[in-house]
């Protein structure tokens, strides 16, 4: 037994200093080096201000922007720390409803969302990924067919003409890679972004 | 199900087998000691630390002794990493400020990642310092599976040697995994992510003001160096709380299918590796053949659940064509998720890019089936090896009975001590499961932390055991598994779960290496071929599977039922 001990000890302060330090600091130098922009998240800035990642979606609640699909986040309740209140698109905590397949809350919540669509003369959204939560809470897109749905509310609160508004979605799209790899999308801030610049 | 999903799949399936082939050729050498293209850089270092420790390179071990060194030296990792947490309120690298973690959840924390479990019951963004990131959960990430290949080759130098009682060297073997093998290709696997948009910076969280004039505080930190190691290691613990689902973890498609590629190549290349070790690559193709059908069974089984979405939702009139889109990533798609979901719970890593708790009841019943058998599909870095040749050998064992003979297996005769062995290993871990899951599900204690209501409340119970036991790690997750109950049980599951396969499995090793080895008869059973392979499928299917039976007809069998008739909870 003890005959291992020193072995166990000099191993661990080794291995630590190796695989713990040297290992993720110098993997951090190079890529502060060589990949700065995505080492440090993807950042978009506009005027100076960082606005946020591109990588990471936010929360859209105006009728003058695409909205991204709905967030499970929470945060910790300001009034009582044990308890957390919704915080969609939190980026400080990730994580997903976790609701299944046949609960209530899930049924409820998606036809709560298409109720207020309709309550707010908005064209109902049914696409699938218009009424559920992704797994990180942070999904930075939506379908193309889902984009393509919110253009007349968006174009009709910015009094520009569906054609132009469609004409961002279309340029926003990103498609397979060789019709296979990844799936059809649209980045929801990239898409806002654009959507500001036109006069 | 499409056409180019099963394309995307096939195609990293190829690339896994492509690359796991040479890799098995590379990991014989380095642990039988050959010269490398590695050596010039990793056998210098290798020195130092076999001197610094003083350990004689040379000297082998008995099987006693070696597991007592792997033993020891758990203890040692599990009490750092223990104080780690505890104390890294005072320790650096912690911009965020974290507070020290408590006494139940680090000992829950150090528990998991000794054991290759990387159970977690915290959001790693809101809890653990940069440094406890890096010096406690990366560093445990190579050690534990280093652990698991030394487990893996004392037990094929067993089946290998003859008329010895030595085993190996369990600091060799683990100082070798680590510089020649896991580190080397962590190393160019961080810096492919990093390029693929996954952050690795010291920094802590940052402020944004969102387009519509919202403040939004964004978590990062060194990610993509502990991204590497978690999938290549198969050890799955990840940086941020939605693991792999979170787009600084796994930014894209393409990040998505090399994760998918990583969790799966060492598993693999280490069966390939025991073909050429035990001196006849049949004996590792079969072995895989068995993993491949497991994993091809259990992928469609889920991809088609999924790809049908939830019939509550469409009877909404929200359209099915996507999908279950609840708990997943719109960059993933069905297919991927279905991918990675089966990769993540076949191996031991226990990652995730989609909430299994929001999968259908016959989506989750898959990754639940791939734990249940005891994660072989194609197993972790290591134990997958294990895992699949303890039923190997119950198999020879069976089909000895069926026809009066001693049975061998590669030329080792299995008798009543190996196969009590085997027994003790392959029955513990159904009764971790089973048991604490009956006794969890009777105490309000743990229903307290349901997620869910109904047969999914019992799913996610059963879930967190199996998950445990198995030493996988993935969860049901809305468990609320941060309860003094559930850290201190899964914790000494997790660990039993560890134990069961350590002990008995170096006994195996220890006793085979003792006997002769016999030369291949006209009446010996072949190991390779398709009957073994049927037997062998037949074991690991009918005889762990029947034990579970019961319980997942309470859970996702019954929720399946009750969905299909328009039940909800």
């Amino acid at each position: 037994m003890l005959a291992q001990l020193r072995p166990a000890i000099v191993m661990i302060v080794l291995f630590t200093i190796l695989t713990g330090l040297a290992y993720p600091l110098a993997i951090t130098a190079i890529a502060q080096l060589v990949l700065s922009h995505k080492a440090n998240g993807s950042l978009i800035e506009r005027d100076g201000a960082i606005i946020g990642s591109s990588l990471i979606g936010q929360n859209f609640t105006s009728d003058r922007y695409f909205h991204g699909r709905p967030s499970a986040t929470s945060a910790p309740d300001p009034a009582d720390a044990t308890k957390t209140v919704d915080a969609p698109y939190n980026a400080a905590n990730s994580g997903g409803s976790n609701l299944g397949p046949t609960s209530q809350k899930l049924v409820d919540r998606v036809t709560a969302s298409i109720e207020a669509d309709f309550s707010a003369g908005r064209v109902p959204a049914f696409e699938a990924d218009a009424v559920t939560t992704s797994a990180s809470g942070l999904d930075p897109h939506i379908s193309p067919e889902n984009a393509q749905a919110q253009v007349p509310t968006v174009a009709r609160t910015r009094k520009l003409s569906e054609a132009r508004v469609r004409g961002l979605v279309n340029a926003a799209t990103e498609h397979r890679f060789a019709g296979i790899i990844g799936e059809p999308r649209v980045n929801v801030l990239r898409l806002n972004l654009a959507l500001d610049t036109l006069r | 199900m499409t056409f180019g999903g099963w394309i995307e799949i096939f195609l990293v399936l190829a690339l896994v087998v492509g690359a796991a082939w040479p890799l098995g050729a590379f990991i014989a050498k380095v642990f039988d000691g050959q010269r490398s293209f590695l050596s010039p850089i990793a056998g210098p270092l290798e020195r130092v630390f076999y001197r610094l420790s003083g350990v004689d390179p040379r000297k082998e071990q008995s099987w006693l002794c070696y597991a007592l060194s792997m033993v020891v030296f758990s203890a040692v990792c599990f009490l750092t990493l223990y104080a780690l947490q505890r104390f890294q309120n005072v320790l650096p690298f912690n911009p965020d400020g974290r507070d020290a973690i408590a006494p139940d959840l680090a000992f829950n924390t150090a528990i998991s990642f000794i054991t290759n479990a990387n159970w977690q019951a915290y959001a790693g963004e809101t809890t653990m310092s940069h440094f406890t990131q890096m010096a406690g959960l990366t560093t445990n990430n190579f050690l534990d599976t280093a652990i698991a290949m030394a487990l893996a080759l004392g037990l094929t130098r067993g089946l290998t040697r003859s008329e010895t009682d030595t085993i190996g060297n369990f600091w060799v073997d683990m100082t070798r995994a680590t510089l020649y093998v896991l580190l080397p290709f962590s190393i160019l696997l961080a810096l492919i992510f990093i390029s693929l948009g996954i952050p690795q910076t010291l920094h802590g969280s940052f402020a944004a003001t969102t387009l519509e004039g919202a403040r939004q505080t964004i978590a990062i930190g060194p990610v993509a160096s502990q991204e590497a190691i978690k999938l290549l290691g198969t050890n799955g613990g990840g940086f941020f709380d939605a693991n792999s689902a979170h787009p600084f973890e796994n930014p894209n498609a393409w990040s998505n299918l090399l994760e998918c590629w990583s969790q799966l190549v060492l598993p693999v290349a280490f069966v390939f590796a025991f073909g050429r070790m035990v001196g006849d690559a049949r004996e590792g193709r079969s072995l895989l053949t068995v993993m491949a059908f497991i994993f091809l069974i259990s992928l469609t089984i889920l991809y088609r659940a999924e790809a049908n979405g939830n019939p509550l939702l469409t009877a909404l009139g929200v359209e099915s064509s996507a999908g279950n889109l609840e708990g997943k990533d719109v960059r993933f798609g069905q297919a991927s998720a279905a991918l990675f979901a089966v990769a993540t719970t076949g191996t031991g890593t226990g990652a995730a890019n989609a909430t299994f708790d929001s999968m259908t009841p016959i989506g989750g019943l898959s990754p639940l089936f791939n734990l249940l058998l005891g994660c072989i599909a194609p197993g972790g870095v290591g134990t997958g090896l294990i895992s699949i040749l303890l039923l190997a050998v119950l198999t020879v064992f069976l089909a000895g009975l069926m026809v009066g003979r001693t049975p061998e297996y590669l030329g080792k005769k299995i008798e009543a001590r190996e196969i009590k062995f085997v027994m003790l290993s392959l029955l513990l871990t159904p009764v971790l499961m089973l048991g604490f899951a009956a006794i969890a599900a009777n105490l309000k204690i743990s229903l307290d932390s349901l997620g869910n209501a109904g047969p999914h409340g019992f799913t996610e119970i059963l879930y967190a055991y199996a998950s445990t036991a198995s030493d996988n790690g993935s969860a049901f997750a809305g468990l609320s598994a941060n309860t003094p109950w559930f850290n201190t049980t899964t914790g000494i599951v997790m660990l039993l779960g560890r134990i069961a396969s350590v002990i008995p499995i170096m006994a195996i090793a220890g006793s085979l290496a003792k006997k002769k080895k016999a030369r291949p008869s006209a009446g010996t059973f072949p190991t390779h071929g398709l009957l073994f392979i049927s037997l062998l499928l037949g074991v690991a299917l009918i005889v762990t599977l029947l034990q579970f039976f019961p319980v997942v007809t309470l859970g996702p069998l019954a929720e399946h039922v009750l969905m299909e008739a328009g039940r909800t909870f």
